[in-house]
C-alpha cells in the first residue's frame, strides 16, 4: 500500500496546544514519527532577564497552564538557596499543600484527556466534574483556580486557618471516593482495558535510557520521585510511598496516576495534621547576591528543573527551564513504533504533554543550503520592506502621514 | 396518486421523518447528557443547527470532484427515505411492499454508508481519505451480521416482505421471543451502521479531526446530518417492526404512540451504549464482528431453524 504522510497538527482535535506531528502511514500502521516544536515559544526565559525576581516568580508561574506552582516553586526554591534564605516551616508546608492540590488537579484532567483521546466522553465528563472540588478548594485557598500566585521569595504569601483546614480534609474524603470508584472504571472496563493496555509500550530499559521522567518513567517500573530521591518542602517529613507500576503502557501510566492521588490524599491528611503555627514568610533581600543553583521539582508531569544564576542585581542573569514534557517527548516515537493510527491521540495523552512548557528556540543554521540563513533585525526589517514593495504594497506614504498625524 | 404523493413528502414521508429525526437527535443528546452529568441542549438545539448549516456557505475544495462532492449528501438521504416507506410502521402495511422488500431495504440503507466514503474519498483530504478507508472497512465488518439478524425472523415467518413479517409476527407475537438474540446482534450492528461510540471509528475526532466529513460544510454537511438523523429513524423503525411487532393491530392513534415509543427505546439503547463505551480500533471492531457478532447471528439462524421445524410448520 502506498504511503501517506499526515500531519498531525499545528492544529488538530487531539492536541490541546499547538504541535506539529507528522505521521507517515502506511494503511493505518505507523511507519514513522516525527516531532517539531516551535509552535508555542514564548521567550519566558530571556524575558525573565529583564525582569526583577518578584516579578519573575509570576512570569514563571505562567509557563504552565496546569503546573503553575510547580513552575514557580522551582523558581523561587533555586532563588532562596542563592540567597541563603532559611523559609519557616509553615510557609513550606503551605507549598507543599498546595503543590499536591495542584497535583489531584492535573491527574483528574489528565484522566478526563485520556478519556476524551480513546473516544469515552463519560469518563471525561464525570472526572471533570469531580475536578471541580479541588479547583474550589484551591480558590478558596490562593484565590484562584490555576495562576494560584501563593509563592513569594522567602515563603508563601497567603496564610491557612483552621476553618480551611478543615474543609479541605472534607474534600478529600469526597475526591478519594470518587477515585476509588474511577480506579474501578479504568480496571475493569472492557472497552477501556482494550484501549489502553499493550499500547504505547516503553519498556524499563528504554525508560532509563531515554530518559522519561515523572508516571510515564514509573509506569515502566523506573521508581524515580525527587519527592524521595531529592526531598525539597517538608517532603521529607511525610509518609508516601512512589506509586510505580511494571505494565509498562498506557494502561501502566494510569494506574500511576490514579495510585499517585491517593497518595495525594494521604499526603494532605498529613500536612493537615501536622501543619506547625508560626511564620509563613521571611523577609527577602530585593538584590539577590551572586551566584548559581539548579532546582528540582516533582511536578505533576515529571521532574521539572530550574537553573537560575544571580549577578548580585535585582534581576538574574539567566533562568533556564527544563519542563517534565522535554524529558519525555522523546519517547512518543519509540512508544508509537508499529503501532496503528488510532492509538495516536491517546500515546501522546499518555506522558501528559504540556507543549507551551517544553517549547525552545530553534536556530537555523547555515549548513551550506540556499534558502538557510542568518538575519539580523535591522536586515530583517528592510528585507520585508522591500517584499512589500515588490509586491506592490507601500507603506512609506502611510507611516509619513502618521508622523505627520503625531505630530 | 395525490395520497401517495402526501405519504412519501409529508405524512408517515419525508416532512415527518425529518421532523422526528430531529427530536429523536434531541432525544438522544439529552438522554446521553443526562446520563454524562451534564443539562443537555434545549428542544430546539437540532434544529438551530440545521438552519445555521442551511444558511452557511459550500466550500468544495479546489482538489475534490465536485459533482461528486455535492451528489453523495443527497443521495445518502434520498437512499434513507426510501427505505422507510417500506417499513411498517404502526399498522401491518407499509407504505409500500412487495416481495422481497426487506432486501431492499437492507441495500438501500447500505447506499449512506457508501456515499460516506465516496463523498469522503473524492473531498481528497488526507483525513477524509483515511475516515471513508475506515467507513468502509466497517461495513465489511457489521453488513454481515446485520442481514442475518433480519434473515432469521424473516425465515421463521417465511417470507421476505416485512410487511408479511409483521402479519406474521402480530398474529403470533410469542414467536419473538425466539428473536432476542437477533435483536441483540442488530443493535450492535446498527452502532456500527450509524457510526457512533464504540464503532464511530470512521469520524474519530481525536484521530482524523472530522473523518469524512473533514471537508464538507454549510448545506451539504446539514443534508449529511439530517440524512444520518433520519438514518436512525430508519433504521430505529426496522428494529421495531421486525422485533417488536406488538400494538400493530390497534386503534391508528395508540399504534402511532407505540411506535414512537419503540422508536425512541432504540435511541434510548443507543445513547446507552455510547455512554458506556469507549471507542474501538478498527481493528479491534472487526474482530469482535467477526468472533462474536457473526456466530451469534448463526446461532439465531440456527434457533429460528429449528423452532420453524418443531413450532411453526
Amino acid at each position: 500500500m502506498r504511503k501517506v504522510i499526515i500531519p498531525i497538527g499545528p492544529q488538530h482535535p487531539a492536541l490541546k496546544e499547538p504541535e506539529s506531528f507528522q505521521v507517515v502511514l502506511s494503511g493505518e500502521r505507523i511507519m514513522e514519527f516525527s516531532a517539531r516544536l516551535g509552535y508555542n515559544h514564548r521567550g519566558i526565559e530571556k524575558a525573565c532577564e529583564e525582569r526583577t525576581y518578584i516579578q519573575d516568580i509570576y512570569l514563571t508561574e505562567r509557563i504552565c497552564g496546569i503546573c503553575s506552582h510547580s513552575h514557580s516553586s522551582a523558581f523561587v526554591q533555586a532563588v532562596e538557596d542563592i540567597a541563603g534564605l532559611e523559609v519557616p516551616k509553615r510557609g513550606l508546608y503551605i507549598r507543599t499543600l498546595i503543590g499536591e492540590l495542584e497535583r489531584i488537579h492535573s491527574h483528574l484532567l489528565w484522566l478526563g484527556v485520556a478519556g476524551h483521546e480513546i473516544g469515552f466522553d463519560t469518563l471525561l465528563m464525570y472526572s471533570w466534574r469531580d475536578r471541580e472540588v479541588v479547583m474550589d478548594i484551591l480558590a478558596m485557598l490562593t484565590g484562584n483556580r490555576v495562576n494560584y500566585g501563593v509563592n513569594t521569595i522567602g515563603g508563601v504569601r497567603r496564610d491557612i486557618d483552621a476553618d480551611q483546614l478543615k474543609q479541605i480534609a472534607k474534600a478529600v474524603d469526597t475526591l478519594e471516593d470518587r477515585t476509588k470508584y474511577y480506579i474501578d472504571i479504568a480496571t475493569k472496563e472492557t472497552t477501556v482495558i482494550e484501549r489502553l493496555s499493550g499500547v504505547g509500550v516503553l519498556s524499563h530499559d528504554d525508560a532509563i535510557r531515554l530518559g522519561a521522567v515523572g508516571p510515564t518513567a514509573r509506569a515502566s517500573n523506573v521508581k524515580r520521585d525527587v519527592r524521595k530521591d531529592d526531598p525539597y518542602a517538608v517532603y521529607a517529613e511525610l509518609d508516601f510511598k512512589v506509586v510505580t507500576d511494571s505494565h509498562n503502557d498506557v494502561y501502566g501510566r494510569t494506574i500511576v496516576r490514579m495510585g499517585e492521588l491517593l497518595e495525594a490524599y494521604k499526603i494532605i491528611r498529613q500536612i493537615v495534621k501536622k501543619i506547625p503555627d508560626g511564620p509563613i514568610a521571611v523577609k527577602a533581600p530585593r538584590k539577590i547576591p551572586a551566584g548559581e543553583a539548579v532546582s528540582r521539582y516533582e511536578a505533576p508531569r515529571g521532574e521539572d528543573v530550574h537553573y537560575v544564576k544571580a549577578n548580585g542585581t535585582e534581576k538574574p542573569e539567566r533562568v533556564k527551564v527544563r519542563a517534565p514534557t522535554l524529558a519525555n517527548i522523546q519517547t512518543v516515537a519509540k512508544m508509537l513504533e508499529d503501532r496503528q493510527l488510532a492509538d495516536l491521540p491517546i500515546v501522546i495523552a499518555a506522558i501528559d504533554p504540556c507543549f507551551s512548557c517544553t517549547d525552545r528556540m530553534i536556530s537555523v543554521r547555515n549548513d551550506g543550503q540556499k534558502r538557510a540563513n542568518m538575519m539580523k533585525w535591522e536586515d530583517l526589517h528592510t528585507y520585508s520592506i522591500e517584499w512589500y514593495r515588490r509586491k506592490g504594497i507601500d507603506f512609506s506614504k502611510v507611516n509619513e502621514k502618521f508622523k505627520k498625524a503625531v505630530k | 396518486m395525490a395520497g401517495s404523493l402526501f405519504s412519501i413528502l409529508i405524512f408517515p414521508g419525508f416532512v415527518f421523518l425529518l421532523v422526528f429525526g430531529l427530536a429523536a437527535e434531541f432525544f438522544d443528546r439529552r438522554i446521553y447528557a443526562r446520563l454524562q452529568n451534564r443539562q443537555g441542549p434545549p428542544w430546539f438545539q437540532p434544529v438551530a443547527d440545521l438552519i445555521k448549516l442551511m444558511a452557511k456557505e459550500d466550500i468544495i475544495p479546489c482538489e475534490a470532484n465536485p459533482r461528486i462532492f455535492k451528489a453523495m449528501p443527497i443521495l445518502a438521504m434520498t437512499a434513507t427515505v426510501t427505505a422507510f416507506f417500506y417499513i411498517p410502521l404502526w399498522g401491518e402495511k407499509a407504505i409500500f411492499s412487495f416481495t422481497g422488500d426487506s432486501i431492499v431495504v437492507l441495500y438501500l440503507l447500505t447506499i449512506p454508508t457508501l456515499t460516506f466514503f465516496l463523498g469522503g474519498w473524492y473531498s481528497t483530504s488526507l483525513y477524509s481519505r483515511i475516515g471513508a478507508m475506515r467507513a468502509i472497512t466497517q461495513l465489511f465488518a457489521y453488513e454481515v451480521p446485520l442481514f442475518m439478524s433480519i434473515l432469521g425472523p424473516a425465515l421463521m415467518a417465511n417470507t421476505w416482505s416485512l410487511s408479511e413479517m409483521a402479519v406474521f409476527y402480530s398474529k403470533h407475537p410469542f414467536y419473538c421471543v425466539f428473536n432476542m438474540l437477533g435483536f441483540a446482534i442488530g443493535l450492535v450492528a446498527l452502532l456500527g451502521k450509524l457510526e457512533k461510540v464504540p464503532f464511530d471509528i470512521p469520524e474519530a475526532e481525536t484521530e482524523i479531526v472530522g473523518g469524512t466529513f473533514t471537508e464538507y460544510s454549510g448545506r451539504l454537511l446539514g443534508f449529511f446530518r439530517a440524512a444520518i438523523d433520519i438514518e436512525v429513524i430508519v433504521g430505529a423503525s426496522l428494529m421495531a417492526a421486525v422485533f417488536m411487532p406488538f400494538g400493530l393491530n390497534v386503534w391508528p392513534a395508540l399504534g402511532f404512540f407505540f411506535y414512537i415509543a419503540k422508536v425512541l427505546l432504540v435511541v434510548a439503547a443507543l445513547a446507552l451504549f455510547r455512554t458506556v463505551f469507549a471507542r474501538l480500533r478498527i481493528d479491534q471492531m472487526i474482530n469482535f464482528c467477526w468472533k462474536y457478532l457473526a456466530p451469534a447471528a448463526f446461532v439465531q439462524l440456527l434457533i429460528n431453524l429449528i423452532v420453524k421445524g418443531l413450532i411453526v410448520r
